[in-house]
């Protein structure tokens, strides 16, 4: 089926800038972790990114996005603010969470990123409860819902997947197949890796396998699909097969084996969509360092910035447990 | 007898338990692999096989539920939530089924798993992986609910856990997988229900389980030097709950502080000052106090979990309170910045 994004034009100068920032600011976290300032889990997503940047390229801010403990890539390429992020990382007051969450507990409703979670699968049915009242509200907005294969493992993804197609909700269940959850290999808790997307068909939805490591081949599919799911109110299962390079927690690798992981590396989706820019004459070395150049310019000031932000105060500990009733109707 | 940390404990009991017993198997996400659950699994899969020591997916809910139907066909399963909130998935397995199991069939079959969970704490553990819901357990009937402070109760109280017809659930405090004590080798059995006075004392009783018992050793010290001595008791065990010690001691001191993990209100500290306040009203000659976490759920930030959980400090203020001796606030010189989110200095994280 042909729909209009075949013939949106996506910027690929643009997704690679966009891509290079999360991998920039994965890096830089990593660096920092060290100093022991950041004092909460934080799970990387280096190696995984281009699914996020691919799929939210055809989002609009008003969409909806949740997700899972592995979130950052979400988190920014929906539009959430660099600036809490970090300083959520960093336990400070002017975190998106004001502190009260840290890494695992991000969100920005300003930009349609309505929260993540560190309980696996969790948010599925969360994600799918922001379509059903889409539908009820009569809007056409898409619901992305983020999560790992091992996600798939929990009763909650399949109740989640019935109701979306019964109603049909315009939901997009995002896996991102990373073959691990925490250090156990996929065929350590499946029969195989196509048992997922086979179980998912059976529920009759329509349902994607791609490469999440080619950023721009996938922006294009997952174009066609965000369209299609706008358009025809229905939702899509799509599994985005990649790889983590860190462990599970943490910025250290964990005991992969070495083929496995260099054979990865080699599809690095950073190198690869560089490469490919390089060779077409989209980008010269000189944009690329000057890309470099600003992004590390707006990481070093977020850091900044978080660093001095002031930490939330003793008598905070109890705000928030519940909303003040006389706000609320 | 060898000092080992209780994390390696719980690994030798798991050990012993699987070498007793054939039926015996271990099973939760990570137990078998690198990270063998903070080493309280490690090396098993080489003795007993991949057939007793199991992978399993992230599914909750359906798996207590399968150890159960396991456990009615005599397969003596233990199941590893490597966080105890993991377990809230399975609550209808766990509160509907096993509990009631025995109960609801007229005394024929029993469930016997045993439920490790492990409590997560600091280091921005947050709202989501740092819960003691051990209350919630101990208040339905059919469960029993062990949390050994020490190594080596850890030990005797988990081979007995798994020795014990029913479904126990297991309760670990991270940071007690760091302590150590002396710990036998072999076989030995800690028995479920038995309370544990740790220290004895004439001017308070000082209730206490899990890592609040920690806090509770530390106070006693503290208090000691100001020539005020306690009986100390270290639940072990709290459901079922036998409270005779407490009153016991409580007819001996006149005089009661609990200790919990969980939050204060409707918390099991609470459970604890109504039996002496029902059974040895007489025998107290103040208003019991109570230290448990605030009703607010764990921030990850260290600048308010600096103010969330309680420290030894709030143990020796109750107990000096009782003897109408002055305080101050135990956090008044804690900074925002402190690092009192971890056990030690040379944890990076995270739990
Ligand atoms: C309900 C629940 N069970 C177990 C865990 C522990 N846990 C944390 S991350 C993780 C693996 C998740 O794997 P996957 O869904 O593939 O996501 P990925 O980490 O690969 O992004 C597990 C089991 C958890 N957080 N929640």
């Amino acid at each position: 089926m042909r729909t209009k994004s075949d013939f949106i034009n996506i910027d690929k100068s643009k997704l690679f800038r966009k891509l290079l920032r999360v991998r920039m600011v994965e890096e830089e976290l990593v660096r920092r972790h060290s100093e022991q300032e950041m004092r909460c889990p934080i799970h990387f997503c280096i190696g995984r990114e281009a699914i996020a940047v691919a799929l939210c390229e055809s989002l609009k801010i008003s969409d909806y996005t949740v997700s899972t403990h592995r979130a950052h890539a979400h988190y920014l390429t929906k539009g959430g603010s660099l600036y809490a992020m970090i300083s959520e990382f960093y336990g400070k007051s002017t975190g998106c969470a004001a502190g009260r969450g840290g890494s695992m507990h991000l969100i920005d409703r300003n930009v349609g990123f309505v929260g993540c979670v560190p309980i696996v699968g969790s948010t599925i049915p969360i994600g799918v409860g922001l379509a059903f009242g889409s539908m009820l509200q009569k809007n056409d907005k898409v619901t992305v819902i983020f999560f790992g294969d091992g996600s798939t493992e929990e009763g909650a993804f399949y109740e989640s997947l019935n109701f979306a197609l019964m109603n049909n909700l315009r939901v997009i269940f995002m896996c991102e197949n990373d073959f691990y959850a925490v250090s156990t290999h996929i065929t350590k808790r499946r029969r195989n890796d196509e048992a997922i997307i086979r179980i998912v068909e059976g529920f009759g939805i329509g349902a994607y396998r791609f490469d999440g490591q080619d950023c721009n081949s996938l922006a294009k599919k997952l174009a066609s699909i965000v369209d299609d799911v706008r358009s025809n109110g229905k939702p899509v299962f799509v599994q985005c097969d990649t790889y983590r390079y860190t462990g599970n927690c943490g910025p250290e690798s964990d005991s992969r084996p070495d083929d496995e992981v260099s054979r990865w590396k080699e599809r690095d989706p950073v190198k690869l969509m560089q490469e490919k820019l390089l060779n077409a004459k989209v980008l010269s070395t000189d944009q690329i360092e000057q890309f470099k150049a600003e992004i590390a310019a707006e990481i070093q000031e977020a850091f900044d910035k978080a660093q001095a932000a002031p930490f939330p105060l003793r008598p905070d500990l109890n705000k928030f447990v519940f909303k003040d009733a006389s706000n609320s109707l | 007898m060898p000092v080992i940390p209780y994390s390696q404990a719980i690994r030798d009991g798991l050990y012993e338990a699987m070498k007793a017993d054939d039926s015996v198997i271990v099973i939760g996400q990570g137990v078998p692999d690198a990270s063998q659950t903070y080493g309280t699994t490690s090396g098993l899969i080489d003795h007993f096989g991949a057939d007793r020591v199991l992978e399993m997916p992230i599914s909750e809910a359906s798996m207590v539920g399968i150890i159960l139907g396991a456990s009615l066909v005599s397969i003596r399963p233990v199941m590893v939530f490597a966080r105890m909130e993991f377990a809230v998935l399975a609550m209808d397995q766990i509160v509907n089924q096993a509990a009631k199991w025995h109960y609801m069939f007229a005394g024929g079959d029993s469930v016997p798993i045993v439920l490790r969970m492990i409590v997560g704490r600091g280091w921005g553990q947050g709202a989501q992986h740092a819960q003691s819901l051990h209350n919630w357990f101990a208040h339905v009937p059919g469960l029993k609910v062990v949390m050994p402070s020490t190594a080596y109760d850890a030990k005797g109280l988990l081979i007995s856990s798994i020795e014990d017809p029913n479904p126990v659930i297991f309760v670990e405090h991270r940071w007690l997988h760091y302590t150590t004590s002396n710990v036998p080798d072999g076989l030995y059995r800690i028995p479920i229900g038995s309370p544990n006075l740790i220290r004895t004392g004439k001017h308070a009783t000082v209730v206490a389980s899990s890592y609040s018992t920690i806090d509770a050793i530390k106070a006693s010290e503290i208090l000691l030097k100001e020539g005020i001595d306690i009986d100390l008791i270290d639940l072990r065990t709290i459901a079922p709950l036998n409270d005779a010690m407490i009153l016991e001691s409580v007819k001996k001191t006149g005089r009661l502080v609990v200790c919990d993990q969980g939050h204060l209100t409707s918390g099991f500290s609470a459970e604890i000052v109504a039996r002496v306040t029902e059974k040895a009203f007489k025998d107290l000659k103040e208003a019991p106090i109570r230290i448990a976490l605030p009703d607010c759920p764990t921030p990850t930030t260290r600048a308010l979990s600096n103010y969330f959980y309680p420290m030894p400090e709030h143990i020796v203020n109750a107990v000096r309170q009782q003897l109408g001796l002055k305080n101050q606030d135990p956090f008044l010189n804690v900074k925002p910045k402190d690092y009192l989110d971890s056990p030690n200095k040379e944890f990076v994280g995270p739990f």
